[in-house]
Order: structure tokens, then C-alpha cells, then sequence
């Protein structure tokens, strides 16, 4: 297709680099340097979406971040989709693909955009709270449809194939936007020797300065940009990151930028290339020369395709080299609006009016708008753009002198057309992310930033500096500024000269009146993505709503991915004026991370699949995974699960490995459980001090259970903790515990307790540890080991012994987690796998059977062992749990817990308690977390006893077992609950001691 | 995220190395048998949650897990400083020590 809106020469676009690219289907061309909004414009695409609540056709508004419409979704294949993107900002590559992403079901015609049209007075703010909440059951089947219709684009179904990092910087001094300011700032700071980084948003730096028509230094101020570009290019202490958008800003300095590194170049990234990079930087000063966006006057109709920002008008026409239309009306509050109109002339299209909203304007743009011929309409405003898909004439009255009123009747202009600029409001959004508030500025007619928290300052347009001599002369002395914070000497740098029209005053004017009040007018939109008119917010501010954040909020007032950059302060004026205060007292909204939507593989960066997050894997891994066990996550650790035979169910094969394990030997990798080895004269009175029973006897080769609870006397954590001198202990703790177990203990020695000698390390990784149990598990240890004396009056339940098992040294613990007589050997962990093959070769004549962690949880579960963190919740204390014999309430120290379980809620009776619970049906097995009821048949809702905490089938008993808290249970054994589960059965269960197998304890006291 | 500076390291480090582990001179009672309820629930659970400068205890987990208190503003996130357990708030510093 011809680029019928191209014009014939100048823009900084290659014209000898044609491209092709499609959008919705349909082919075009463009130029290297092109965004994909500007290729759009030259290819004379008026509509590029549907508004999501009134289904409006909507075209391109702006030419930058602040682009409410022009959101595409690119990708030519699925793996390649990015939803969410800014035409304004894509740069144009050959063979872009591009969808609109508001435009459900199509962009010519749609359902709501019919509805809309219909229905459009019935949607007015809140209106989802209004229309969609009731019935409440209905709410799912319109927030499916609503979602869909909220133009938000949609996600790749495949996985991403282009890869994404991570760069950790630290730099003196970040300058932020390479506009004048920024490109100054980055000079003078550069040129004392400071580290510099310098990040743009856009593929080209320069800001502004590629389509002003100002002169730097009497040459083009593009020339003094490609200068400036060079030098610091050249430069060893500066990174320049073009494509590059700070988007976050947060505490102490640290910054996110977001660079696009190859979305210029294609689809994918090319081969073995990042596509985007997350620089987290630290910076020791910032300079925020971010700039300003131009805002659009609020008139009725003023979403039309062809209502445009004057700024853009004129980006598009400078440095792309395409116009939007063939005739022009540009309105203006300010001098810098009449750009656009000579722009437009200069490109050889015709201006068909300039309406300026000021009584008696000066300066040097309204001569020479004179001078040119133009029509010039004084005290003038466009009231209402006309047209059905596009703008076919504007309305235009005359403006009382506040620009509150008509004076007169208006005039019907036909154009194409709109351009308006309502002055600029600073680009504060960075400045807020760490709280920092904007305030109200009278001459600037913006929010500016407020005070900094932060080592930062701004230069520029953001800090209400608008004119071009004025941003280069703010840059130069806050980037010595910075320099100079950051340790430098700075030099002044000479100013260039600059060569640009003087300017009189703005006018103060938001929203242009119409002959009809505000409610009855045709639509005047202020929040583009979201549909808000002045209407809305007016209505909003009529129903109640004073707070400006209230009135954001209901009525979604830059709640788009835009995050309101066109319209938000149009739309605070608004609500300021509707209840009669200034815009100083109703204040601003704030802005949070990010700036512009960021992809979340830049987020994620190498952060993913193997890399997501680190695996712990015991020494005997391999051989697992090579016995084909399934394995269970506990915490970073891989744990085997169970190891199913081919042809097993899961339940087989629990079944075989506890059946094996009872009868004959099992053996578990235990080596993931917490190891801490503590040490010094005072390690036992300190861990005293910690568990809740007794230490102060155990010798050196004894082991003994114990119990750890917080200060409200809640348990927490157990473990065994074994003698291994008189000044040397080991303690254990559960597999995902022992991290905060190491650094509980640290607490209290350093915080409470640093009089007591004592030394932690954890040791986990040290240590191979290899749990065998069962009844030969005594027969197959003795086959393997010849100077540990393992007769069973010798080597006792709860000792422990030092000796070496197949050749290497080791410590054997006779301790049991399965009521089993049992060994845990802890080896180095480099033996590990040695030592478990050994096991295996000696133990084939046992069926030695390996079983892993829910072979475990059932065996533990048959003998009523809780594991902290299943049977506990953070609110069970340990008689609660029914382990009264492991408080030994008379030790001499007031131990950790101690005073917390004795609370009055502590001692009450109805607490939840630990109880076994069979089913009457013993093949039922209870889901866990079930809740337990007195009477099933009472109304709902019904009173609850307590939930399960542990249940399994136990093929050793021949039926399934269960543990959980009733309330008062320790006085209800033998009594009947029920549970009501979710599918509307009623399991009905008796409650039970703990104790399901073996309850003296005669097997491992063999 | 915060640079926190570990006055037993003697560095600034990422925040990601240390935990917070809640109000700073938090002491347990000397004599907790013979608590109220009421003190030894104050103790428990009871903490201030002052506007302004707060002293707080971090531990710099993932480095010398040496326990600190650190003086930071709750408001602005601003750290004034880190201190070792047995030093005042006034000593607060973000340089000086060796490592």
C-alpha cells in the first residue's frame, strides 16, 4: 500500500530502508526509524482500537509513553506474542506483526461498541458496582466478558523463546531521559570523571530536541544532540542505554531500567542475544529529567480519530516524516501549541484555523503565525470535533476571559484534524515511587515534585522548565550538582547559545465549556483506556466523593495501563472545579511502579526453569532418581517420595514399602533433616534453655527427644539432640526448619544470653544420613560395621555410637521415627552413596526396600509421632499435643515457652486437642484439613470440633488412621464426630488414642 | 529495597543478605514465672508502631549472622543507621567500623 501520508523529505527515518509489516491482518510499508504508530499514520490507518466501555473508535493520540489508544499486541508467532504494547513506542522492524488489542470482536464492528452507542447514558461511573455486582452469583460470567473486552491484550500460550537477564550496577550518578536537561546533565557530570549512566526511553536520544525547531549553537538542535552523543559515546565512565525506561524507582536509590535490547530488530531476538535486559542500579545521585506530556484540552467529541496532542502533531511531522491528515485546526492555550501549525504548513497541508483559548496573546509565535497568514482566532476554543469515524470539522466559539463561558455562537470549520495543547504537566511519576508528593505549581499550571527523600534532584521540564535555554542551563549545574555529591570536582561548562522564540503567558483552561452543561454535552473524554468524561467525574464528585483518590477510583480515572499520563490532571481540574476548590487543595494521585507495563520475562530474567529457584539434592540423589522414585519438595530439598515398581499405583506401592519396612528392613535418605552442632561449656544449659524438657543429665552417647516452642508456648520445631561430649551436642530439627532454628538460637545467644559460652554451625550438608528400620535392620547394620558393639543391652534405644560402617567413619544413632528398631548412620556426606550401595549389597538377603517420605508420614503416623508443622499450626502448645512428658516444668531457668503455655487461654480444656480418630468404615480415609461436627445434621453453619492434621491408609493395620484436634479431646475417647465432607458424605469417626500400633513400645526395644 | 550497612561486616549491603526480626531493646523479662498474664501478653504481643524513627533488630542472615539494631524512618524509609547490640541509638552509623 502507498504511504500516502509520507512526506517527500526530511524526518530522521532512512527512506533507503523500506519495511513491511502488517497490522490486523493487513500489509504495509514503513522505514527504519519509524515507530509502528508513525508507519501507521503514513499508511493513513485512522482507527487503531475500540474504547472499552463505549466501543468508540479510537485513533492515535500522542507519540510517546503517554499514548492511551495505540495499544497493540506484536508477535508473528505464538511463543512471540507481547501484549500491551505502545504503537508510539514500538520502533518499526521488517515483518512486524501487530494486532489491535481493544478491538473485541472486530474493530469494525462490536458488541459493546453497539451496546455502547445504545445503551451509552446507562453506563455511568461505578458502573460496575452499580450494574454487575447483583446478583452476586452473575458476577463471574460478566467479569469473563468484561476482562476480555478491557483491551489488556492477551498472553502467549507457549513458553517465551527468547531469553531475558539481569545486570546489578552501581554508578555515581543515573541520569534519567536524554532530552536538553538530561543530555546536559549527563556532560557536565561525565566530564568531571563520574561514573554516568544515562537512560532514554526511546531508540534515538535526544528527547524534544529531534523535532524542535529551536537552534543550538546556530546549527539545527539536532546537530548539537548528534555532538553531544559523540562525546559522551567516547567517553570510558558512560553508559548511554537508549531504548532504556527507568521504570521503578525505590528506596535508597535503587532503580529498575527496563532495555529493550533487540525489540528493534525483529520478532525473536537473534541468536544468542538478550532480548531485553533489567539493570538494578544503584546510584549514588540521580537526576529525574524526565520531561513533560503535553496535555489535550477536554471538548466534547474530543476522542474522535484525528484529535491529537500539537506536540505530536509535530513529532510526526519532524522526525518521522508523516502527517496525520489534510487540514488542520490546532487549538492552544500556550505558545507552544502553534508549533503544530507551522509544522503543518511547512509540510504544505493546509491549517485551516489556530485557535488560540487567550483574550491578548504575545510573543513571538503569534507573529508569526501572523506572518505566515494563518487564521488566527483569538479568544477562541474548538468546543466539539464533528465526524463519524474520523474528524470531519470542528465547532468553534468564542471564550469568556476565564474560558468559562461562550460569548457567542460557534462557527463549523471543516478539518481532519484537532490538534490541542493544554500545556504540559511534568513527568513527576518517578519522583512519587518513593513517596515523594507533587505539588501544585500556579505558574507552571502542573504538579511538580515535591520534596525528595532520596540523594536526587530534577532538571528540566519536569521540574516546570520549559523553555530550551532554561532545561540545557538546569541540566548543566544538576549534573555538576550530582557530580559534585558524588565525590567530584565539577567544572561549569559554557552554555551553548540557543536560538528560540520568546513566549508569553499560558492560560490555565482544562476543560472547553459547551453550549450545553457538562452533562448533556456530547462526551468529553478525559481518561482515554478507560472511558472517563468529564461527565463521569463530575457525576462522581455530585455522588459524594470529595477525596481525589476516591474519585480515581470510582471512576477508574487512570486505572488504564497508561496509569493516566493524558489525562489525569485534566481530570483532577475537572473534580477541583465541580466542588469549588483549587487544584492545589484537591491535590494529585500518586504514581507506583512501574512507569510503562514491563514484560514479565524481563522480571523474571535467568530466572527461570532449572534457575528458578536453587535444588538441594542429598548425596544419594542419583540413586533415587536411577530407582526411579517420585520425588517431594521440602523446602529447597528434592526428597524422594515414594519408589513405585512398574505397574504399581501410588498406594501399592506406600502398601509394599511399610509391609517391608515392619517386616523386614526399610531404609530412608534422611539426610535433609537440620543438623546443628553446638559447642562450649555452656551449650547444654543452653539448650536447656530452649527445649522444654530436660538436659542436664543426658551423657555424653545418649540421644533424647526434644521439643521447641516461641515464647507464647507454642511448639515450633522438634528434633533429637544427641550428647557428643560434655561441651558438644547435635542437635536436629525438621527438614524445613532448620534455617529458622539456627537463626532462633542465634537470637537468644546474642540478644538474651550472651554470657553463655556457647558455638552454633549447622551442619546439614556435612553429614550422609541413612535411616534403617525395621526388624532385621540390626542384622543387616552388623554386616557392615565390626567395632560397634551392637548387642541390644550394650548399644541401647536412644544411644548413640562412633565407629565406622562399610570402611568409613561414622555416627550411628539408635533412634526411631517408625517405632521400629531402627538406625540412623550419618556419614560424610562424600561417603553417602558409598555407604547406601553398601547397605544395598549386604541388604539384598533382607529385601532391603527403600521408602521415602510418605512411607515415613504413615509408619510415624502408626505409632501417633506428630510432625511439626502437619499436626502443629503455630497455636498447639505441647499439652495440647499431648506430650506432657516432655515439659519438665521444674528446671531451674524459666525455659523458652515455659510462662507463654501457662496463659489463662493455655490452660483452658476446650482447647483443640491431639487425638487419633478412627473411621467406623476402616477403608474410608478422612481427607485431611475435614472438619469435625457434634451433629452433622445441624443447620449451617455448623459448630466445629477441629480438623484432621494427618491421614493415611496404613496397610500394616489393614484400614486407615487419622489423626487431629477436637476440641476438649483428650476427655473424649472412645466418643463418636463426623465429618461433612464437601461431596456431601458424612464420615463418621471415633476418637482414639494416637497410639495405633504397638502402643507399649516393644518393637524397638529389641 | 534497602542498603543496610552490618556494623560487625563494616559494609553496605543489599537488604536480600538480611531479615528483620522486629523492635529493637525488646528484652524478656528477667523473671517471667512471675509475670501477669497481662505483662507477659504485652510481651508477647504488644509492640509500638511509631510514625517517624523506629529502632529495629535485622540480622544479617546470608553474611556474618551477627543480630544489629538498625534506626530507620518508618515513614520515608530512610536508615539513619546500624548499631551493635550493646551501643545506643545515638551511636547509629553507616561507616567506621572495620571488617
Amino acid at each position: 500500500m502507498r504511504q500516502t501520508n509520507r512526506l517527500s523529505d526530511g524526518g530522521r527515518i532512512d527512506r533507503s530502508k523500506p519495511m513491511t509489516f502488517s497490522f490486523n491482518g493487513n500489509q504495509y510499508s514503513g522505514y527504519e526509524g519509524d515507530t509502528l504508530s508513525s508507519a501507521l499514520i503514513a499508511n493513513g490507518v485512522n482507527v487503531i482500537g475500540r474504547s472499552f466501555k463505549y466501543g468508540r473508535p479510537r485513533g492515535i493520540v500522542a507519540a510517546g509513553a503517554d499514548e492511551p489508544n495505540a495499544i497493540v499486541q506484536l508477535g508473528a508467532t505464538e511463543a512471540t506474542q507481547v501484549p500491551n504494547v505502545r504503537a508510539t513506542q514500538q520502533p518499526l522492524f521488517d515483518g512486524l506483526v501487530s494486532q489491535p488489542t481493544s478491538g473485541w470482536p472486530s474493530l469494525k464492528f462490536d458488541l459493546l461498541g453497539f451496546s455502547g452507542q445504545l445503551f451509552g447514558r446507562a453506563l455511568p461511573p461505578g458502573f460496575y458496582y452499580k450494574t454487575f455486582m447483583f446478583p452476586q452469583a452473575a458476577w463471574k460470567f460478566y467479569e469473563k466478558h468484561i476482562r476480555k473486552a478491557a483491551g489488556l491484550g492477551r498472553s502467549p500460550t507457549e513458553p517465551d523463546v527468547d531469553e531475558y537477564d539481569h545486570l546489578n550496577q552501581h554508578t555515581d550518578v543515573l541520569i534519567v531521559g536524554a532530552g536538553p536537561a538530561g543530555l546536559s546533565a549527563a556532560l557536565t557530570a561525565a566530564r568531571s570523571g563520574a561514573h554516568v549512566i544515562l537512560a532514554d526511553e526511546q531508540a534515538e536520544m535526544g528527547g524534544s530536541l529531534l523535532s524542535s525547531r529551536s537552534r543550538i549553537n546556530g546549527a539545527e538542535a539536532s546537530q548539537w544532540v548528534a555532538d553531544t552523543l559523540q562525546e559522551l559515546a567516547g567517553m570510558d565512565n558512560v553508559l548511554l542505554l537508549p531504548n532504556a525506561t527507568v521504570n521503578g524507582y525505590h528506596d535508597h536509590n535503587f532503580l529498575t531500567i527496563h532495555e529493550r535490547r533487540t525489540d528493534h530488530l525483529g520478532d525473536r531476538a537473534p541468536e544468542n542475544q538478550t532480548r531485553q535486559r533489567m539493570h538494578r542500579v544503584r546510584a549514588d545521585w540521580v537526576v529525574l529529567a524526565t520531561g513533560a506530556h503535553e496535555r489535550p484540552l477536554v471538548y466534547a467529541n474530543n476522542d474522535l480519530p484525528g484529535c491529537m496532542l500539537a506536540s505530536a502533531v509535530s513529532t510526526y511531522i519532524r522526525r518521522y516524516a508523516v502527517i496525520p491528515g489534510h487540514s488542520l485546526v490546532a487549538m492552544t492555550t500556550n505558545d507552544a501549541g502553534y508549533q503544530a501549525a507551522f509544522d503543518w504548513q511547512d509540510a504544505g497541508r493546509n491549517v485551516v484555523a489556530l485557535v488560540d483559548t487567550r483574550q491578548a496573546p504575545t510573543g513571538d509565535c503569534v507573529e508569526e503565525a501572523r506572518r505566515r497568514g494563518i487564521r488566527l482566532l483569538i479568544g477562541h476554543a474548538v468546543i466539539e470535533a464533528k465526524g463519524s469515524t474520523r474528524v470531519s470539522a470542528a465547532r468553534v466559539a468564542p471564550l469568556s476571559e476565564d474560558g468559562q463561558h461562550l460569548t457567542g455562537p460557534a462557527e463549523k470549520l471543516a478539518c481532519d484534524t484537532i490538534a490541542s495543547s493544554g500545556g504540559w504537566s511534568p513527568a513527576v511519576h518517578l519522583s512519587c515511587h518513593t513517596g515523594g508528593r507533587p505539588v501544585w505549581n500556579d505558574e507552571v499550571i502542573g504538579f511538580v515534585p515535591g520534596e525528595s527523600l532520596q540523594r536526587q534532584s530534577i532538571a528540566g521540564a519536569i521540574a516546570g522548565t520549559f523553555d530550551l535555554a532554561g532545561c540545557l542551563e538546569q541540566g548543566t549545574q544538576q549534573g555538576a550538582e550530582a557530580a559534585r555529591q558524588a565525590g567530584y570536582e565539577a567544572k561549569p561548562a559554557s552554555l551553548p547559545t540557543v536560538e528560540e522564540p520568546a513566549t508569553g503567558n499560558a492560560m490555565a483552561l482544562f476543560c472547553i465549556p459547551h453550549e450545553q452543561r457538562i452533562s448533556r454535552a456530547p462526551k468529553q473524554f478525559v481518561d482515554f483506556q478507560n472511558d472517563v468524561t468529564a461527565a463521569a467525574i463530575e457525576l462522581a464528585t455530585r455522588e459524594g466523593f470529595e477525596s481525589i483518590e476516591h474519585v480515581k477510583r470510582y471512576t477508574a480515572l487512570g486505572f488504564g495501563t497508561d496509569q493516566g499520563k493524558l489525562g489525569n490532571i485534566n481530570g483532577m481540574a475537572i473534580a477541583a472545579k465541580s466542588m469549588n476548590k483549587t487544584i492545589a487543595e484537591t491535590g494529585t494521585t500518586i504514581f507506583r511502579p512501574n512507569y510503562t507495563p514491563v514484560t514479565f520475562g524481563a522480571i523474571a530474567g535467568r530466572h527461570c526453569d532449572d534457575l528458578f529457584d536453587p535444588e538441594r539434592h542429598t548425596a544419594m540423589h542419583d540413586w533415587h532418581v536411577r530407582h526411579g522414585a517420585l520425588f517431594e519438595n521440602v523446602g529447597q530439598w528434592k526428597r524422594p517420595w515414594y519408589y513405585p515398581k512398574p505397574g504399581e499405583t501410588m498406594q501399592q506401592s506406600l502398601d509394599r514399602e511399610c509391609l517391608a519396612t515392619r517386616n523386614g528392613v526399610g531404609i530412608l535418605d534422611a539426610s535433609t533433616l537440620g543438623k546443628i552442632d553446638i559447642q562450649g561449656k555452656d551449650a547444654r544449659e543452653f539448650i536447656g534453655r530452649v527445649y522444654t524438657n530436660a538436659w542436664a543429665k543426658l551423657a555424653v552417647g545418649k540421644c533424647r527427644y526434644g521439643l521447641m516452642c516461641g515464647e507464647d508456648g507454642m511448639v515450633f520445631d522438634d528434633g533429637v539432640t544427641s550428647c557428643l561430649g560434655e561441651e558438644h551436642f547435635l542437635m536436629t530439627t525438621t527438614t524445613g526448619g532448620a534455617a529458622h532454628v539456627l537463626e532462633w538460637l542465634e537470637l537468644y545467644h546474642q540478644t538474651e544470653w550472651p554470657e553463655l559460652e556457647v558455638y552454633m554451625n549447622t551442619v546439614t550438608d556435612h553429614w550422609a544420613t541413612m535411616t534403617i528400620a525395621g526388624p532385621d535392620s540390626r542384622k543387616l547394620l552388623a554386616e557392615l560395621t565390626d567395632d560397634i558393639d551392637l548387642d541390644k543391652e550394650s548399644f541401647k534405644f536412644m544411644d548413640w555410637r562412633q565407629g565406622t560402617v562399610a570402611d568409613v567413619p561414622a555416627r550411628v544413632f539408635r533412634i526411631s521415627f517408625t517405632g521400629e528398631l531402627s538406625y540412623e548412620i550419618n556419614v560424610p556426606a562424600n561417603y553417602g552413596l558409598d555407604v547406601w550401595e553398601a547397605l544395598f549389597e549386604k541388604g539384598e538377603r533382607y529385601n532391603l526396600t527403600p521408602y521415602g517420605t510418605e512411607t515415613m508420614h504413615i509408619l510415624r503416623a502408626e505409632k501417633g509421632f506428630i510432625i511439626a508443622g502437619q499436626d502443629t499450626d503455630g497455636s498447639m502448645h505441647p499439652y495440647d499435643l499431648g506430650l506432657d512428658w516432655a515439659v519438665k516444668e521444674d528446671k531451674p531457668y524459666s525455659f523458652i515457652g515455659k510462662r507463654g503455655m501457662k496463659r489463662e487461654d493455655c490452660l483452658r480444656q476446650d482447647r483443640k486437642q491431639l487425638v487419633g480418630l478412627k473411621t467406623k468404615d476402616p477403608s474410608i480415609v478422612l481427607p485431611e484439613g475435614a472438619q469435625a461436627v457434634d451433629d452433622p445434621k445441624q443447620p449451617v453453619p455448623m459448630t466445629m470440633l477441629g480438623h484432621v492434621t494427618s491421614s493415611y491408609y496404613s496397610a500394616n493395620l489393614g484400614r486407615s488412621i487419622a489423626m487431629g484436634v477436637i476440641r476438649g479431646g483428650h476427655q473424649r475417647s472412645g466418643e463418636t464426630v463426623y465429618y461433612p465432607l464437601s461431596d456431601g458424605r458424612v464420615v463418621e469417626a471415633e476418637i482414639t488414642s494416637t497410639l495405633f500400633l504397638d502402643p507399649k513400645g516393644e518393637r524397638q526395644n529389641v | 529495597m534497602f542498603r543496610i550497612y552490618c556494623p560487625y561486616c563494616g559494609e553496605l549491603r543489599e537488604e536480600e543478605e538480611f531479615h528483620p526480626k522486629g523492635p529493637a531493646h525488646l528484652a524478656r523479662p528477667a523473671d517471667p514465672d512471675n509475670c501477669t498474664d497481662e505483662q507477659w501478653g504485652d510481651f508477647l504481643y504488644f509492640r509500638d508502631n511509631p510514625r517517624g524513627l523506629h529502632n529495629e533488630l535485622w540480622v544479617h542472615a546470608l553474611g556474618c549472622r551477627k543480630f544489629f539494631n538498625v534506626t530507620r524512618d518508618t515513614q520515608t524509609y530512610l536508615i539513619k543507621g546500624s548499631y551493635r547490640l550493646g551501643e545506643s541509638p545515638d551511636q547509629a552509623r553507616t561507616s567506621g567500623d572495620q571488617a
